[in-house]
C-alpha cells in the first residue's frame, strides 16, 4: 500500500496527499465496506484462478509428479525448456500456429472487410437483414458439431470429397492428407465466423456520414469512386484496430478445433502450440513439459499483445487498455 | 437513411452481381444444415449410398431420432447441460454484477486497483495445465459437477460490459437512493440492475450460449458419463465415433433393424439436430442482443 501511494505520487508531481494513506483507507473503509464485501467473491475468484495457476507455473521448472504436489516435484531448471527448443516438434509447432495465423489474416481478414463493403451497397433493408441473420448462424453452432459436418463432408464418401475427387480423381478421406488441414481449417473457420466477425465493420459502415456521399456524387463521383474515397476511408480506423488485435493474437490460436479435427497423420500441418501443450501434458501426463511449452506460449503472446497496444494507441489513439 | 441513388448501367449490373454474390452466401451457409436436416429423415440404407450433397428427403422416416431419444446418453447428456448452463450463468452473473458495481463506483479508493488485478489476467494466463492441476489436485473437483459450475463462471470481459453499463446510470439516482437510506445491496438489485436490462440480457446470452456449446472442460475434469454434458455426449457420437451409442435397433420395426452399421450414419445427422434445434429456436429472438454485445465490446476497445 504505501508502495503504490508511493508509485501514485511519483506519477503526478503536484500530488498534496497521498491517495493511500491509512487515513483515507479508513475513510474509505466506513463509506464503501458494502462495495468491498460485494467485489470480495470477485477478487477470490481471480486470485484462486487466474492469480495461483500463474504461479503454478512454477512447474515448468520441474518434473513435475501429481503426487508430489507443486513444492515436493523435483526442480529440473530449464531442462523442460531445453528438451522442447531441442525436439523436432518445436519448430513444426511454432511453424504450423505462424502459418495458420498468416493465413486467416491473409483470407479471413479481408475477406470479412469485403462482405461487410458489399453488404453495404445492399440497398434493400429486409434482403440485407436476411443475409445477416443466415450469416451469423453458423458462428453459434457448436465446434462439436461444426467439426463432425466437416469430417462427414470430408470423409471418402463425403459431399466435398465427391466434388473434389471429380477433379482431382483422389477419393480419400481429405482429413488424412495433411496438405488439406490447412484449405480446410480456414475454409470452415470462414464458415463458422464470416458473417459474425463482419458485425463490427457492418456498424462501422453504419455510422458514416451519409452527407459525405451526397457531397461525393453532387462532386460527381461515381459508386466505386464513392466507396473508395468515403467508405474506406470511414471504417479505416476500425480496420486498423482489428489488424492490429489479429497480429497480436498471432501465436495464439485455440485448441478447440484442432484436438477435434486432427488425428497423427496430419500432425505435420495441424498440430499447433495449444493442440500440443494439451496433448503433451494433459494426455500423456508429461505436466512439467506442457507447463514449459505453455509458459513460452503465454510469454511470446503477452509480449505481442503489448506491442499491438502501443501500437493501436500511436496510430488510432485508441488502445486496448 | 437517405440514400444516394445509383442510376447507371454500371450500378445496376454490380448490383445484380452483388445479390447474387449473397444469394450464394446465403446457400452456402444454409446447405450443410439442409444437407443434415434431409439425411436425418431420409431411409438409412439410401443416405448410405449418397456421396454428395443431400437435396431432399427420401423414404421419409423417423427411426433415426427413435434410435436417438432412447438413447439414454442423450437425455443425460441434455439435462446435465442444463445444470452446468443454468449453475455457470446464476454464479458467474451474480458475481459479475456485484463485482461490477462496486467497481464502477468512482469513490470507491480501491476500484482502479482491482480492476487491474482483473484486466490483467487477461492478457497474461496461467494457461490450461496449471489450472487442471489446480482443480484436480488441490481442489479436488475431478469428476464433480462443480468442475464444470465454478472455474470458468466469470469472465473479465463481461465483467467490463457490466460495469461500463453501470458507469452510465446517472450518478444522482445512486445519490438520492442513499439520503432515502437504502444500502448498496438495495441500490444494485433494485434501482440499478432494472436500469442496464439490455446490457443483462446480452451477457446473459453470452454465458447459455458459450456454456451450452462448451465441451472441452467437461472432456478433461469429467470421467462419468452420467454427468457428461450434451457436447461430450455429441463428440462421443460425432467425432470419436466411438461405440457410446448404445444402439437398441430392435424398437424399430423395419425389416434391417438389426442392421447397426446401417444406421451409424443416420444417427449422426439426428444427433446433430437434435441437439442443435433448441439453438435455432431461440436464434431469431436472441439475434440482436448478440450484435449489441458486440457493439459495447467494440465501444470499450
Amino acid at each position: 500500500m504505501k508502495r503504490s501511494g508511493q508509485t501514485a505520487g511519483a506519477a503526478a508531481p503536484a500530488v498534496k496527499v497521498r491517495k493511500y494513506s491509512w487515513t483515507n483507507i479508513r475513510k474509505d473503509f466506513n463509506r464503501n465496506w458494502a462495495l468491498l464485501i460485494m467485489v470480495a467473491p470477485a477478487i477470490v475468484f481471480y486470485i484462486v484462478f487466474h492469480y495461483i495457476p500463474m504461479g503454478g507455473l512454477w512447474m515448468a521448472f520441474e518434473k513435475f509428479k501429481p503426487n508430489l504436489g507443486i513444492i515436493g516435484s523435483p526442480f529440473v531448471g530449464l531442462a523442460n525448456f531445453a528438451d522442447f527448443f531441442g525436439s523436432i516438434h518445436c519448430w513444426r509447432v511454432i511453424r504450423n500456429t505462424l502459418v495458420l495465423s498468416f493465413l486467416q489474416l491473409a483470407i479471413e481478414f479481408p475477406i470479412t472487410i469485403l462482405f461487410a463493403l458489399l453488404l453495404n451497397e445492399v440497398s434493400s433493408t429486409r434482403y440485407k437483414r436476411t443475409i445477416q441473420t443466415v450469416s451469423y448462424m453458423p458462428y453459434f453452432v457448436s465446434m462439436v458439431v461444426v467439426v463432425g459436418i466437416i469430417m462427414d463432408f470430408c470423409a471418402s464418401d463425403g459431399a466435398i470429397t465427391s466434388i473434389v475427387g471429380a477433379i482431382t480423381g483422389n477419393y480419400d478421406n481429405m482429413l488424412g492428407n495433411p496438405n488439406n488441414w490447412r484449405p480446410i481449417y480456414v475454409i470452415s473457420d470462414l464458415w463458422k465466423n464470416l458473417g459474425f466477425n463482419a458485425i463490427i465493420y457492418v456498424a462501422a459502415l453504419a455510422g458514416i456520414d451519409q452527407t459525405l456521399y451526397e457531397a461525393a456524387e453532387i462532386d460527381g463521383a461515381n459508386r466505386f469512386q464513392r466507396i473508395l474515397k468515403v467508405t474506406i476511408p470511414g471504417i479505416l480506423d476500425t480496420i486498423m484496430i482489428m489488424l492490429i488485435l489479429r497480429v497480436g493474437q498471432m501465436m495464439s490460436i485455440g485448441y478447440e478445433k484442432t484436438i477435434l479435427m486432427y488425428n497423427p497423420q496430419v500432425y505435420e500441418t495441424a498440430d499447433i502450440l495449444s493442440s500440443f501443450i494439451y496433448r503433451k501434458a494433459l494426455q500423456e501426463g508429461n505436466y512439467g513439459y506442457g507447463t514449459a511449452v505453455s509458459l513460452f506460449n503465454s510469454v511470446i503472446n503477452f509480449t505481442l499483445l503489448v506491442i499491438a497496444n502501443a501500437v493501436s494507441k500511436k496510430y488510432t489513439e485508441s488502445g486496448l487498455f | 437513411m437517405a440514400k444516394v441513388k445509383n442510376r447507371s448501367a454500371g450500378s445496376r449490373v454490380f448490383n445484380a452481381i452483388n445479390y447474387t454474390f449473397f444469394a450464394l452466401i446465403i446457400l452456402v451457409c444454409l446447405l450443410p444444415v439442409w444437407h443434415v436436416l434431409c439425411a436425418s429423415f431420409s431411409d438409412a440404407s439410401w443416405v448410405l449410398g449418397q456421396s454428395g450433397i443431400i437435396w431432399r428427403i427420401e423414404g421419409f422416416n423417423v427411426n433415426g431420432y427413435k434410435l436417438v431419444f432412447a438413447n439414454q446418453n442423450i437425455w443425460s447428456g441434455y439435462f446435465n447441460t442444463l445444470i452446468y448452463v443454468f449453475g455457470t450463468t446464476a454464479l458467474g452473473m451474480f458475481l459479475t454484477v456485484m463485482a461490477g458495481y462496486a467497481l464502477s463506483r468512482k469513490d470507491f479508493l480501491w476500484a482502479n486497483p482491482i480492476m487491474f488485478l482483473i484486466s490483467f489476467t487477461m492478457l497474461f494466463s496461467g494457461g490450461i495445465v496449471t489450472t487442471y492441476i489446480l482443480v484436480t489436485q488441490y481442489l479436488h473437483m475431478y469428476d464433480s459437477r462443480w468442475a464444470l459450475i465454478i472455474p470458468g463462471c466469470m469472465s473479465a470481459f463481461y465483467l467490463i460490459l457490466v460495469r461500463t453499463a453501470l458507469n452510465n446510470v446517472p450518478e444522482s439516482l445512486e445519490e438520492s437512493a442513499m439520503l432515502d437510506g437504502a444500502g448498496r445491496f438495495t441500490i444494485l438489485f433494485k434501482i440499478m440492475l432494472p436500469l442496464i436490462k439490455s446490457t443483462l440480457a446480452t451477457v446473459i446470452l453470452y454465458y447459455v450460449i458459450g456454456n451450452w456449446n462448451s465441451w472441452f472442460n467437461a472432456l478433461i475434469y469429467l470421467r462419468s458419463k452420467d454427468k457428461f454434458p450434451l457436447q461430450l455426449v455429441l463428440k462421443d457420437i460425432l467425432v470419436t465415433a466411438s461405440d457410446t451409442m448404445s444402439m437398441d435397433t430392435a424398437i424399430l420395426d423395419s425389416s434391417d433393424s438389426a442392421d447397426t452399421v446401417l444406421y451409424k450414419q443416420l444417427i449422426k445427422y439426428c444427433t446433430i439436430i437434435v441437439s442443435t434445434v433448441p439453438m435455432f429456436i431461440f436464434y431469431p429472438f436472441i439475434q440482436k442482443y448478440f450484435e449489441s454485445g458486440v457493439m459495447i465490446g467494440a465501444i470499450k476497445g
